[in-house]
């Protein structure tokens, strides 16, 4: 497609994208192929690369529209492609197949059986991704452009109705009006702490200063969540329409998008969005002739969780180390470079076009009361559907986990769900039926943090959970206060030992009290907010904690000091696969037919043989 | 190699508020951070050495020592952990011989962990240079580090 040069009315946005979605409306049939970060690791790049090689060599330009896009958000079943008309849902796609799905996509005949979707082998295919249980459950306002554009094409996103919301902001809305639109909508911050975003906007717009800065957090450190990572990966644009609406509205003319650079497709395909942008006078001087200028820049953050905090992000963003700083002044004041900055997470800026096109009114009915719109959370762990997941707020946990999420791998029994990352916390059976909303997870001890929700079953220790977490906020604690630099430290020590068989029923009343203690006197929230993991645990799952200090048992089977491996002779078929294996050799074959022997001197408990025995004749005592 | 660090530099219009970003760019270059490199960037910037090495240890992606061929990273996200990713990392420890953080001597890996990929469906992931290996189980090592040990 050929583009103009620079915009400069909304009539000539008005028209490109006329021409932009005739010329997309091709009658061709189209598979849209997930390219995202997720299904790398299955190979989907050389089954794009077989896509575009069979297309050009057999000549089928003019039969077949192939498009590579971000995020499909069932992860679990990559790659994947849709096939339109029909919305045909392929899954696991080897390269070998590609010949096939381009000859029945072509002839319109039925779908391949074999590369549909079925929950259990013997279970009934589905055909149409609207019919999949992951999908049907799910209000994919903010994902669902994902499987329709490709990201690196701003034509793409402009066809289907892209930067309509900027060009109405511009010139219909005063920003006023849009800060009341968003506050009317009761979008709150996607981030995790849930603050109203349309209250900041204000006070930032009313702050004092001629300067101001906007920012997109995609600093999404919490570790298993990357919902924000399938969102600037697979529709960069409505976050950056999303940040200059904000812009407009708050009264600045400059703004930052930090990215970890952990995410480089993300970062690939955000800063090309900027730059197509710039080139279409979407964003620079004097945007579609409305007289206002905004300029963009992308940070690479350097692998620091604490800069996911508001002050650290900003005191990186000016070449600093990430440390975070007592907020007695906020940021809407006082942030980047001491002046009024207004902050968000990157969903919170990609449902700005959204409100601003269907109005506040149609947001606000969506979700529960007091927390409106959809939530996307990365649904991961031994959940048999695991994935980027768009539920509208309020929905209950049970409903994301065993509908969506199709319930628990292998048939295993459900212990837990982490949401909210490291300050997050762990919920037990009993809280499933909890709405999943800012308040009800807060009310619970959890959070909704920026999306991860990571479901642990009978064989996840949870003592190890909150050892996990604690180690994790150790390392990452930045060292400026001394209440979270020494008190993780310790709190670490302490349930370290505990899964050394080392503790003591009085640490369980230590920790609590280090707890209080932190949440109280720690700078930022990371160190406010790290006690959640083990409060949480010790609250719900006590049980586990004294089967540790009192009996000395780990009753998952992790916490290697209070375990040992043993083979069952009666199920041994002296198969020899576990010697093999062995790193220690610490497992004798003794002859067919005969059962092993292990010898608990040189084991080091590395699992492999229990993963690797089919007839489940290695036990764990 | 002062061409190549003023060149990095350069491309950032000078602006030492892009710190993080120019030392990405010159480990990218030299694959970590080399003394002389950051003795260049100090001066070109006109900033403190200790203000660019307070940077270079603050963040956890920056390595001060030189390090291996193929760089393989572990990820130890939550995601990860729940489906045995310390077992990987023991495993792949095992086998290279050095603990993360470390080169083995014929200098081929540098072992690292990070603390998410962003592809928290597919764990355990580890990802050695750009290859990401997903659903990773101990008897997936070996073969997966003999396809870099050429």
């Amino acid at each position: 497609m050929c583009m103009a040069g620079k915009l400069k009315t909304a009539k000539a946005l008005a028209a490109l994208q006329k021409r932009l979605a005739e010329e997309m409306d091709t009658g061709k049939c189209r598979i849209s192929l997930c390219n995202g970060t997720a299904c790398r690791p299955y190979g989907s790049n050389p089954v794009a690369e077989a896509f575009k090689a069979e297309i050009e060599k057999r000549n089928l330009a003019d039969k077949v529209e192939f498009k590579i896009t971000g995020c499909h958000g069932f992860c679990e079943r990559g790659p994947i492609a849709i096939v339109d008309p029909g919305n045909v849902f392929y899954q696991r796609i080897q390269v070998s197949d590609v010949p096939e799905i381009l000859d029945n996509s072509i002839q319109s005949k039925a779908p391949i059986e074999r590369l549909l979707f079925k929950q259990d082998t013997g279970a009934k295919s589905v055909a149409r991704q609207n019919d999949i249980p992951f999908y049907t459950d799910q209000r994919r306002i903010v994902l669902g452009n994902n499987t329709r554009i490709d990201p690196t094409s701003i034509e793409d996103y402009i066809a289907i109705g892209g930067y309509t919301a900027l060009s109405r902001a511009l010139f219909e809305l005063q920003p006023d009006a849009i800060i009341q639109m968003v506050k009317d909508s009761g979008l709150r911050g996607r981030g995790g702490g849930g603050f109203s975003t349309g209250t900041k906007w204000e006070t930032c717009r009313k702050a004092h200063g001629d300067i101001k800065y906007v920012i997109v957090n995609a600093d999404e450190g919490d570790p298993g969540a990357y919902a924000n990572e399938g969102l600037l990966t697979g529709n960069p644009h409505s976050v950056l329409e999303g940040l200059v609406i904000g812009a407009f509205a708050i009264g600045s003319h400059q703004g930052y998008v930090y990215v970890r650079n952990e995410y480089p497709l993300a970062l690939k395909n955000i800063t090309l969005a900027i730059e197509q942008a710039e080139n279409l006078g979407l964003i620079g001087k004097n945007i579609l002739g409305s007289g206002f200028d905004f300029s963009v820049r992308v940070n690479r953050g350097g692998g620091a969780f604490v800069c996911g905090e508001s002050t650290a992000l900003m005191a990186s963003l000016e070449g600093k180390t990430g440390e975070p700083r007592a907020k007695y002044i906020h940021t809407v004041e006082r942030g980047l470079w001491d002046r009024p900055s207004c902050l968000n997470n990157v969903e919170t800026w990609a449902n700005i076009p959204l409100i601003i096109n269907n109005g506040a009114g149609w947001f606000s009915k969506i979700g529960a009361s007091g927390n409106s719109g959809t939530k996307i959370f990365s649904l991961t762990g031994k959940v048999n559907n695991t994935g980027l997941v768009e539920v509208p707020m309020g929905i209950k946990l049970r409903d994301i986990i065993f509908d969506i999420g199709g319930g628990i791998r292998g048939g295993k029994k459900f212990k837990a769900v982490q949401t909210g990352g490291p300050s997050g916390g762990c919920l037990p059976e009993k809280l499933l039926d909890s709405p999943v909303d800012f308040d009800s997870l807060l009310k619970a001890g959890s959070m909704m943090g920026s999306g991860g929700m990571i479901v642990m079953d009978e064989d996840n220790c949870m003592v190890d959970t909150a050892r996990y977490f604690l180690t994790f906020l150790e390392e990452e604690s930045c060292g400026k206060c001394v209440p979270c630099r020494e008190g993780v430290k310790r709190m670490r020590q302490i349930l370290t030992d505990i899964t050394e068989g080392k503790g003591q029923l009085s640490d369980l009343v230590l920790l609590t009290e280090l707890s209080a203690h932190l949440k109280d006197s720690a700078l930022c929230a990371l160190g406010s907010s790290a006690p959640n993991p083990v409060l949480t645990t010790i609250q719900y799952f006590k049980d586990e904690y004294e089967a540790h200090i009192k009996d000395k048992k780990c009753p998952a089977g992790i916490c290697k000091a209070l375990i040992k491996f043993t083979i069952i002779d009666e199920k041994c078929p002296g198969c020899g696969r576990c010697v093999k294996t062995c790193p220690t050799q610490a497992i004798t074959f003794m002859g067919k037919q005969k059962p092993v022997v292990l010898d608990q001197s040189k084991c080091i408990k590395c699992r492999t043989c229990y993963d690797i025995c089919k007839m489940g004749a290695v036990s764990i005592e | 190699m002062k061409d190549k660090v003023a060149a990095i530099i350069k491309a950032y219009g000078n602006d030492s508020s892009q710190l993080v970003s120019i030392l990405q760019d010159i480990q990218t270059e030299y694959n970590y951070l080399p003394r002389a490199a950051l003795d260049k960037l100090s001066r070109k910037l006109d900033i403190p050495q200790s203000h660019v090495y307070s940077m270079a240890t603050f963040f956890r992606a920056f390595s001060l020592k030189e390090r291996g061929k193929h760089i393989c990273n572990v990820c130890q996200g939550t995601a990860c952990h729940v489906r045995g990713a310390d077992l990987i990392l023991e495993s792949l420890e095992r086998q290279l011989g050095v603990q993360r953080g470390q080169t083995t001597p014929d200098h081929k890996f540098t072992l690292e962990t990070v603390n998410c990929m962003g592809c928290c469906a597919t764990g355990p992931v580890v990802k050695i240079d750009d290859e990401f290996f997903g659903h990773m189980t101990n008897d997936k090592v070996e073969p997966m580090l003999s396809k870099f040990k050429e």
